[in-house]
């Protein structure tokens, strides 16, 4: 049996899969094959993927260890995803540390990745929630890792692409909430001046910031968009219901169905929606953290070919002028999609010694691949993180180069000690290659 | 608060269907061989909000060990809102074909084991006076293919049996539910290549779980099944003997 597509459905890869179902249950792992564990395959590039090597599909690996209502801390395992875990932890008031912009990632992979979300600024990433994990090796060995014990892998193994073991089980440090609801307030920005100014007056009070940004308007409309802030609600009897509407995308969409009127229709609509400079509404967690989970399969729209998503990172020194210089380069190409995102990191180190955020302001959004034209993009916005001493998201990636990764990750030969000798990605072989 | 049996408490569907009665807050008593396995899904039941769970190891072949298993289970439960049996094996048919012993195990798990514990079952639930016994069949059991049709015949024995007790306890307010699934994403068809017609084992169980709430019959997982099982009881033989599925 074979299989292997990213959420990016590019490249296109070959993968034998080998399902892991229970804990206790050993692996047997050959010398001749490489592995890579697989959650939900909802990273963008080919970090998920193991081109003629085998992937450790962990979607079996989905039972709650222990629980404790009231300590917050959860054990469960690694193949669990985001959801599942809310659909148990909310009721008994409790949320994740930290979550991405999906909630269908396995917890592995949340770990793998590092994943960081609209709080950045005020938890940091996922790694710095987790207490601990067991992280099984080829050899068969199975290592307790935790700040304490194992610190080395443990430091390793978040934002370790999945390269330095199979992690079999985590525990998370959950956080209180009162009720599922968010307070939030979207304020709309005419400029890029304007995003850094409302960014910079929210980090205090607000838990989680995030900016939807128009990126195929220029002239007077260059750089606007719309900038989202939120706490969770803290009232205690305000019931807040997510939508009970399920969309999906049931086919492949057909090439032309995305193109650049499409495409700027959508952004002046989705700018203009809100008339108001500001609006508060109290809002359900789902819409808040997920809006595009509504609609299940939505990398369906970007046809057979798939679809790139490009995420950096611009340090403070590179100043404002370094992402309008490649927000002008995106606008320019017309090539830009309707899922364009801004947001300021904060400085919480995470223990990822791979990890990806840092300080400075993160960009990220989605090209539709048309071939050679959206890859020489590709290349040159890599390019131009580099140019700008930014970094680039492994988890989004499928373009940068070998050079430029190391980079943007100076600690990787560092990280390539604790490789496990029968694992291997796509990815990795491509940047350290 | 629903007092529910899981039987073959660790297989795929089963295991799904337990979660959702694990976040109702019902209390549970587990069934299943493996003690490793049925002692990760206990712990994963307790965490997602059981009332309380109980479970027990019984290689579900030996029938001579049922009745004192349903006693267990009445002791621990109370009384049985929900049963669902859920255990069975899905042999390779080629294997079969050459080998007489790996049929008869076949038809002593999937037909003989769920027909024994059917008849215990039976006569707790029609004293007590209510209650749903769901039993997975499939929808293999509806027409015998030449790919799978020990599989198929030992489903479609036990879909027999249970139409007649469905017949015989309707009147004592014990609805007797045959579940029919048609792919799905399980360890039982991790060897077989997924295509679109497969639906994940969350999705069979919210399917199973609404049967069982709405006292259905028959349930056929997903409900597509039905209309294709329309189709393939309805080819005429001298067509159907051609088929090579």
């Amino acid at each position: 049996m074979s299989y292997g597509e990213s959420w990016g459905r590019y490249p296109k890869t070959n993968s034998t899969l080998h399902p892991v179902q229970w804990l206790h249950e050993p692996i047997k792992f050959e010398s001749d094959k490489r592995y890579l564990p697989y959650g939900q395959g909802r990273s963008y590039g080919d970090c998920c993927l193991n081109d003629a090597g085998v992937l450790l599909t962990t979607n079996g690996l989905s039972r709650i260890i222990s629980f404790d209502r009231q300590t917050g801390v959860l054990r469960c395992e690694a193949g669990l995803t985001i959801d599942e875990v809310l659909r148990v932890i909310v009721p008994a008031g409790w949320f994740v540390p930290v979550t991405p912009g999906t909630r269908f990632v396995s917890i592995g992979g949340a770990i793998a990745n590092d994943v960081h979300g609209k709080n950045h600024h005020t938890s940091g990433t996922f790694g710095r929630h987790v207490l601990a994990f067991e992280l099984l090796r080829s050899s068969g060995e199975r290592l307790l890792c935790s700040p304490q014990q194992n610190t080395e892998l443990f430091r390793a193994s978040i934002a370790g692409l999945g390269l330095t073991g199979l992690i079999t089980w985590a525990e998370i440090q959950l956080k209180p909430i009162k009720n599922a609801g968010i307070e939030m307030e979207s304020v709309r920005f005419s400029d890029l001046e304007e995003f850094f100014q409302i960014s910079g007056g929210s980090e205090k009070d607000f838990e989680y910031t995030v900016a939807w940004l128009d990126c195929v308007s220029s002239g007077s409309a260059f750089g606007r968009g719309i900038f989202m802030r939120g706490n969770h609600s803290a009232a205690d009897a305000k019931q807040c219901r997510a939508s009970r509407l399920k969309l999906a995308v049931p086919v492949d969409a057909p090439g032309f169905a995305l193109n650049r009127w499409t495409v700027q229709a959508f952004n002046s609509c989705y700018y203009n929606k809100q008339r108001q400079k500001s609006v508060r509404s109290l809002v359900h967690y789902e819409p808040f953290f997920y809006p595009l989970d509504a609609v299940l399969d939505w990398n369906r729209i970007y046809g057979r070919r798939g679809f790139f998503q490009f995420q950096c990172v611009l340090p403070p020194t590179a100043g404002k002028t370094a992402l309008s210089d490649m927000l002008r380069e995106i606008v320019a190409s017309g090539n830009g999609s309707f899922l364009a995102v801004l947001k300021e990191f904060g400085d919480l180190p995470s223990p990822g010694m791979m990890s990806f955020p840092r300080p400075g302001v993160t960009l990220c959004l989605d090209f539709a691949n048309h071939g050679e034209k959206t890859a020489c993009m590709m290349k040159r916005l890599d390019a131009m993180t580099r140019e700008f001493g930014g970094a680039m998201y492994p988890a989004k990636d499928a373009w940068m180069t070998a050079d430029n990764f190391r980079r943007y990750f100076p600690c990787w030969q560092e990280f390539s000690k604790f490789i496990d000798p029968a694992f291997s990605s796509s990815f990795w072989r491509r940047v350290s290659a | 608060m629903q007092h529910v049996l899981i039987i073959g408490a660790t297989s795929g569907m089963a295991m799904e269907v337990a979660k959702l009665y694990a976040e109702r807050k019902c209390r549970l008593f587990l069934v299943a061989r493996n003690s490793e396995k049925l002692a990760a899904v206990e712990s994963d039941l307790k965490a997602r909000g059981a009332e309380s769970v109980a479970a027990q190891v019984v290689n579900l072949d030996e029938t001579d060990k049922h009745p004192a298993l349903v006693a267990a289970a009445r002791d621990f439960l109370g009384q049985l809102d929900v049963v669902l049996i859920a255990h069975g094996v899905f042999p390779e048919q080629a294997k079969c074909e050459s080998d007489y012993r790996l049929t008869e195990s076949v038809l002593r798990t999937n037909l003989l084991s769920p027909i024994s514990l059917c008849t215990h079952l039976a006569n707790v639930m029609q004293a007590q006076g209510g209650g749903t016994l769901a039993v997975i069949s499939s929808v293999a059991g509806d027409r015998g293919r030449q790919s799978n049709y020990v599989y198929g015949s030992s489903k479609a024995g036990l879909s027999a049996f249970l139409s007649g007790l469905r017949a015989r306890l309707a009147p004592r307010g014990v609805n007797v539910i045959t579940i029919k699934p048609g792919f799905v994403d399980t360890a039982m068809t991790a060897a077989i290549k997924k295509g679109p017609l497969f639906a994940s084992a969350a999705n069979a169980a919210a399917g199973i779980v609404r049967a069982i709430d709405a006292r259905r019959s028959i349930a056929y997982v997903p409900w597509f099944w039905w209309g294709i099982m329309l189709i393939i009881k309805h080819i005429p033989e001298v067509i159907f003997k051609r088929l090579k599925f």
